[in-house]
């Protein structure tokens, strides 16, 4: 090989790793926390109701039936991104969904709910994020599917779209529903 | 600076204590027992990665989620955890990517052993290079005067 080509070549090499580098960063986000929890025992936790602060509810209560389970506050913006398709598409999921009003004054978070509506079937407030820390909230609104078993079977960063929940969260709970008779 | 001092000592005052304050940002009042105990949490602080603003340390990041974890990592040193433990902890629930130095494991490997592999294939090259050149000057072939056959004046 001619010699003059060396360096044209060793240029040639970055460009096709920047392009791969640039095409990588545009498939998988950089900023996003792999969750380690996914396919482990969910937290055990017990929080108090929003709506009733004497009564606690928490994994106990939800064994035996998979679940989604919504941070969200009335602080976060981005919560209010996915909160009209929550609102439409909750129901018809067929599990529950277990608001996780986090780190937010109690009055605030009603007032939310009173204004934009409620798509929860049950909401936890953890004020002092004690509880979201152990399950790796690093933001809000974050989505865990959680399934009979406890197991956390999957974690959305973000707010969820359409696509995420076509692709991503309505084929596990049909996987999930075959699983378990 | 001295010639401000008779005449506005407190505006130095100010602006000193201000350009201090600014920094403080992200220091919580955390009471420590001793100085011991501050640096040693200091130096955890430093190691850990700040999930919100992931360019910053646990130290350095005012994020209220890194003030929680702060708090957190005080409490547990004060139950008398060793940095492993708390590391340990924070790991299984932010994964690995809470720690400024990743473990070595297979996914991780070429991030540390990359450099050193880069550095021996430069090492190898200069010292190709240098070994052409040196036969060249043996043979007593002038590089620079006449042109090379091939048209080539890289080398």
């Amino acid at each position: 090989m001619n010699a003059r080509l060396v360096p044209l070549a060793g240029f040639l090499l970055l460009v096709a790793l920047l392009g791969f580098g640039i095409s990588w960063m545009r498939e998988n986000r950089m900023s996003e926390v792999p969750s380690p929890l996914i396919g482990k025992p969910a937290p055990a936790f017990a929080l108090p109701l929003l709506a009733d602060p004497e009564r606690t509810f928490g994994a106990a209560d939800l064994r035996g039936k998979p679940y989604l389970l919504n941070v969200f506050a009335s602080w976060c913006f981005a919560c209010l991104d996915e909160h009209p398709l929550l609102m439409a598409e909750a129901k018809k999921l067929g599990i529950p969904l277990v608001g996780f009003n986090y780190k937010d004054e109690p009055d605030d978070a009603k007032r939310w709910l009173a204004r934009f509506g409620d798509p929860y079937t049950t909401i936890v407030a953890d004020r002092d994020g004690r509880v979201a820390i152990d399950f790796g909230v690093y933001g809000a609104p974050e989505t865990f599917l959680v399934d009979a078993q406890g197991v956390v079977r999957y974690k959305r960063i973000g707010a969820i779209t359409p696509i995420v929940l076509a692709t991503e969260i309505k084929p596990r709970l049909a996987e999930m529903a075959k699983g378990t008779p | 600076m001295t010639m401000f001092i008779p005449r506005a000592p407190r505006l130095l005052a100010a602006v000193l204590a201000l350009s201090t304050a600014l920094p403080a940002a992200a220091i919580d009042v955390l009471p420590f027992k001793d100085r011991a105990e501050e640096q040693r949490f200091q130096n955890l602080a430093r190691q850990l990665r700040c999930l919100v603003c992931q360019n910053e340390s646990l130290a350095d990041s005012s994020a209220d989620l890194a003030k929680d974890l702060r708090a957190e990592v005080f409490e547990q040193m004060r139950q008398g955890k060793t940095d492993a433990e708390i590391k340990r902890y924070l790991t299984d629930r932010y994964s690995d990517f809470v720690l400024y130095n990743p473990p070595v494991r297979g996914g991780t490997l070429l991030l540390w052993v990359g450099p050193f592999i880069v550095l021996v294939i430069g090492g190898i090259a200069v010292a190709t290079i240098v070994r052409r050149r040196a036969a060249v000057a043996r043979t007593g072939a002038p590089t620079t005067t006449t042109p090379d056959p091939a048209g080539d004046d890289w080398t």
